[in-house]
């Protein structure tokens, strides 16, 4: 039988600002346990929460970049319901006027193909505290309570793991983009809760809906749905039923295993939060907003094309890194060999990024030094192979390229009289070689060609080379 | 008696001119209080804490910065506090065992506006749990008494700042007003309580009970020191999001201009079947004042009326299930071991509620379940509005409404106890006040014959009307002696 996945993601993503979402206190990954917390974020009687503006200002740019419809009149709603890593036992979020609906993105399907997800909603709230557990007791830490949390909401249009993974990946790249959020997945800065079920092809109704939790990374997710259709296919197949369930995935042995099972529906008893004024977003609030869009990662890609003439390969290499795309658009806006650039850019100094472990916010070439050393590449200056070796000591001492030249003297020799003195020598010491071409043998030539580079130490231009050893042969 | 042993007694107003000039320091003004209250709080239980040593260390300091010499109109002036508003240090039960041990570590907006002026904390007032009843007989600490009748219950739920006031324990008091939980207590012990426009004054720092309906206001012998402590308790403050952004007046500028041409509104929904005869007499005899003194009084409608009491009960409970729900054990107050976190709650919650917080959070959450919630919630909301639609429209027609602040004068003790409903009544004059956000200020305006006990006198205004109420308040005050009398004790 055949069977069709339906895929929905709950993606939670910590929005960046400096202070938490309802209160001041500091956000900070990697503090000491309970040390970035105050009577709000804990808590205490007689605190009162205070909208953190920078946090409603980064979800709606996240709503505009991917489509989505502001609500201009939005409100604070009580999620009620009792757990420990919970202050106050309610959560304070948003249920029925969300701060952005609707919305989507396209992906890249592995074929080329392009395919539309849509967004049910992206909401604002406060993130949770974290537990501990030891041997005989529990701890709670309070840092991460209180931190602003984006809930990203996708419509079930997800039908397998690669296409999760494909929609985890743009989603990512762009809210990177916009500067909404780092979405470090080991800091936890983006999490992903997935609900999957399956159904044979043709059934009307929904298959049981499976809750997947604990994955840690975005190719985790894809592993863990490739586990999980599977394993539920399997179980139909064999007659069992599939029971809704919240399911953890375990990375290492790769498999899912029952968490909880869904005996009733929560009853969080919303209600607005009668602490909080509703957000009212105002045209020139957006209008504010829209200004700081920034361009969308696929749209920088076609423009990366177009406008430099690079191939779809070298723009997408550009564009997946915001930093390194700027730093390509400073280096090429100066050159007049924008796929050059590209070139260098992929080859040379990625390698020697990554030989340094270091980023590209922390390249020692500055853009405008590249785009002088492609230039003295194609103005015939220097060869390309010494190119490359002015490019070595450009990173490692963060000198001009053209004052490396000149201090070691790699201009390349174009002076015709100069080159004379080479080849004349090169004839006068290899008369056999000079014999073998006369006979007729064309290859002689390269032998004499590249006796003529060893003298000068690679100096001299090549092409220029060629050309006087061909005129003198001929002519003696 | 020489003059020293007397300070108890004085007002704000009283006690500022004396310090003023340098006859009194404010450390034999504590003394003098912290006297009185070694005498008498025995019988009264108006304190639930209090630490004498801090308050005279609060008061020689005060002495020595010479602050109460400038003329701050509160320096050196000792205030009592609901145990209900976070001091610093200080513990915070609201008349809780689940908050037994708590220590607050930070003070509410208004302790730091009392601090600014001068003022000496004094120990912390009993009440009702979390606010919620009418007779402070819902404490955990025991039953503060009525100074007029040490029998009788002082209303509640700020039953111990008003008891306090009114037996010269303190010389004003902080309270917190949900449904009348200044104004009534302060009928029922003959003080002014004044509870303010919502917004008015910062809730940062008062354990909620009621979000939307809370205040924080004074509780004073006359209307002079409810004009000096609002002006210091009231202002905008970042970290309450329903606090106001509007400027602060000098209040007691609006005192002394008299009623001339101030038109009185009278709902007729407020004199009903079943009010205490003397009660209603009072009132009536004190609207007869006011018209004499040059107010015009006009006959009105609030036609909802009669659904704010099952309004409060849902919005109040409802918001009171999700705001006291972080009492779990967990961070701070009483905990009770259970083998998993669920049952820690279970045993925490079941062991440090008394049974009317226990009554009201079932009902609130009650009213917020799936299925429930349209039907309580969400009605009651819509209610709301028609209430506050008949307040708009009838400030049409007036200047302030007056009203009886209470039906009866106080009960005796263990009368209503058992029966929550006919408690719920006693609040049926000031809820709606709460519900539309109005200000409302209760003031003496007779006795009861035998036995003797204060009746109150309901002034309410319109958002942000609190000059126009003490005005008239003061009015009536200046031409009658009810706040001068004291209780026997």
């Amino acid at each position: 039988m055949q069977y069709e996945t339906i895929i929905g993601l709950e993606v939670h993503v910590q929005v960046k600002t400096a202070s938490k979402m309802f209160c001041g206190c500091a956000v900070a990954f990697g503090a000491p346990p309970n040390t970035q917390v105050c009577p709000v974020c804990l808590g205490y009687p007689g605190s009162l929460p205070v909208m953190n503006e920078e946090a409603v200002r980064k979800t709606i740019l996240a709503g505009l970049m991917l489509g989505c419809d502001i609500t201009q009149l939005s409100k604070w709603d009580r999620k009620n319901y009792f757990y420990p890593d919970m202050p106050k036992n309610y959560q304070i979020s948003q249920y029925d006027l969300p701060l952005c609906r609707g919305g989507g993105m396209d992906i890249k399907l592995d074929g080329g193909e392009t395919k539309r997800i849509r967004l049910t909603r992206i909401h604002l709230e406060e993130d949770v505290a974290k537990n501990f557990h030891f041997e005989t007791t529990s701890g709670v830490d309070f840092n991460r309570a209180g931190l602003p949390l984006m809930e990203i909401v996708s419509e079930p249009d997800i039908h397998s793991p690669d296409e999760a993974f494909a929609y985890l990946t743009a989603l990512k790249e762009i809210l990177v983009s916009g500067g909404v959020s780092d979405c470090d997945m080991e800091k936890g800065q983006l999490r992903c809760d997935c609900n999957v079920s399956i159904r044979p092809i043709g059934q009307k109704e929904l298959g049981a809906k499976v809750e997947i939790k604990n994955m840690n990374m975005i190719s985790g997710v894809r592993r863990a749905l490739a586990y999980e259709i599977p394993r539920q296919i399997a179980a139909l197949e064999k007659g069992e039923k599939i029971s809704q369930e919240t399911r953890r995935w375990d990375d290492a042995p790769g498999i899912t295993s029952v968490m909880r099972v869904k005996e009733y529906a929560h009853d969080y008893r919303y209600f607005p939060e009668p602490d909080l004024v509703p957000v009212v977003v105002t045209d020139n609030m957006l209008a504010e907003i829209r200004k700081l869009l920034p361009e969308l990662p696929e749209a920088r890609r076609h423009r990366f094309m177009q406008q430099y003439g690079l191939p779809e390969y070298d723009a997408g290499v550009l564009v997946a890194d915001m930093a390194l795309a700027a730093y390509y658009e400073q280096a090429a806006g100066q050159s007049k060999n924008p796929k050059a650039i590209s070139n260098w850019v992929m080859t040379e100094l990625l390698g020697k990024l990554a030989e340094a472990k270091q980023t590209i916010t922390h390249c020692p070439v500055a853009p405008l030094q590249l785009a002088e050393l492609v230039a003295l590449v194609d103005g015939g200056q220097i060869s390309g192979k010494i190119g490359k070796e002015v490019f070595v000591e450009m990173f490692a001492s963060g000198k001009s390229p053209s004052l490396i030249v000149k201090e070691k003297g790699l201009m390349q020799v174009s002076d015709t009289a100069a080159i004379e003195v080479f080849v004349d020598e090169a004839i006068a010491k290899n008369p056999q070689s000079v014999a073998d071409f006369k006979a007729g043998n064309q290859v002689a030539i390269n032998f004499l060609k590249g006796y003529v580079m060893k003298l000068s130490q690679g100096k001299v231009n090549p092409r220029l080379v060629g050309e006087i050893l061909l005129s003198k042969l001929r002519g003696s | 008696m020489t003059i020293a042993m007397m300070l108890h007694t004085q007002t704000i107003h009283e006690l500022r001119v004396r310090l003023r000039r340098g006859d009194i320091s404010v450390r034999e003004v504590t003394q003098a209080v912290l006297d009185r209250i070694a005498g008498l709080d025995g019988r009264i239980k108006a304190y639930n804490w209090l630490n004498a040593d801090d308050a005279l260390t609060q008061a020689e300091a005060i002495d020595r910065a010479g602050v109460a010499k400038d003329g701050n109109p509160l320096a050196g002036v000792p205030i009592a506090i609901k145990d209900s508003i976070n001091v610093v240090g200080q513990p915070c039960t609201c008349a809780s065992k689940i908050l037994q041990g708590y220590i607050a570590p930070y003070d509410a907006f208004v302790i730091r506006q009392l601090r600014r002026a001068g003022a000496v904390l004094l120990g912390r007032t009993n009440m009702d749990e979390f606010a919620m009843g009418s007779s402070t007989e819902n404490s955990s600490w025991g039953v503060t008494r009525n100074p007029w009748d040490l029998e009788r219950i002082p209303g509640g739920s700020s039953g111990g700042s008003a008891a306090a006031v009114a037996a010269d324990e303190a010389i004003a008091a902080l309270g917190s007003d949900t449904g009348g939980s200044i104004r009534q207590p302060a009928a029922l012990c003959g003080c002014v309580g004044l509870k303010p426009t919502y917004g008015r004054v910062s809730r940062y720092g008062l354990v909620a009970f009621a979000s939307s309906l809370d205040q924080i206001g004074p509780l004073t012998k006359d209307v002079e020191d409810c004009a000096v402590l609002l002006g210091v308790l009231s202002g905008h403050d970042v970290k309450d999001s329903t606090s106001v952004a509007q400027a602060v007046p000098d209040y007691t500028q609006a005192l002394g201009k008299g009623v001339k041409g101030l038109r009185v509104g009278i709902p007729k929904e407020y004199f009903v079947a079943g009010m205490d005869r003397e009660a209603e007499a009072a009132v009536r005899g004190a609207i007869q004042k006011l018209q004499s003194l040059g107010a015009e009084v006009v006959e009105l409608s609030l036609p909802h009326t009669e659904y704010a009491v099952a309004v409060y009960y849902l919005i109040a409970t409802a918001e009171a299930s999700a705001n006291l729900a972080r009492f779990d054990g967990v961070r701070y107050g009483l905990r009770v071991a259970g083998d998993d976190p669920i049952e820690m709650y279970r045993q925490t919650r079941g062991a440090g509620f008394g049974p009317e917080v226990k009554r009201r959070i079932i009902l609130g959450t009650y009213a917020l379940s799936a299925g429930y919630h349209d039907a309580y919630y969400l009605r009651a909301q819509k209610a709301r509005t028609l209430i506050r639609g008949d307040f708009e429209k009838a400030f049409e027609k007036c200047d302030v409404i007056v009203t009886p602040t209470s039906p009866t004068a106080a009960f005796k003790a263990g009368e209503k106890a058992d029966d929550p409903l006919q408690m719920y009544l006693s609040d049926i004059f000031t809820i709606s006040v709460n519900l539309v956000g109005i200000c409302g200020v209760s003031i003496p305006c007779g006795f009861t014959v035998n036995p003797k006990l204060p009746i109150g006198l309901q002034i309410l205004g319109k958002s942000f009307g609190e000059e126009t109420i003490l005005r008239m308040a003061h009015a009536y005050e200046q031409a009658t002696d009810w706040h001068k009398q004291r209780p026997n004790l």
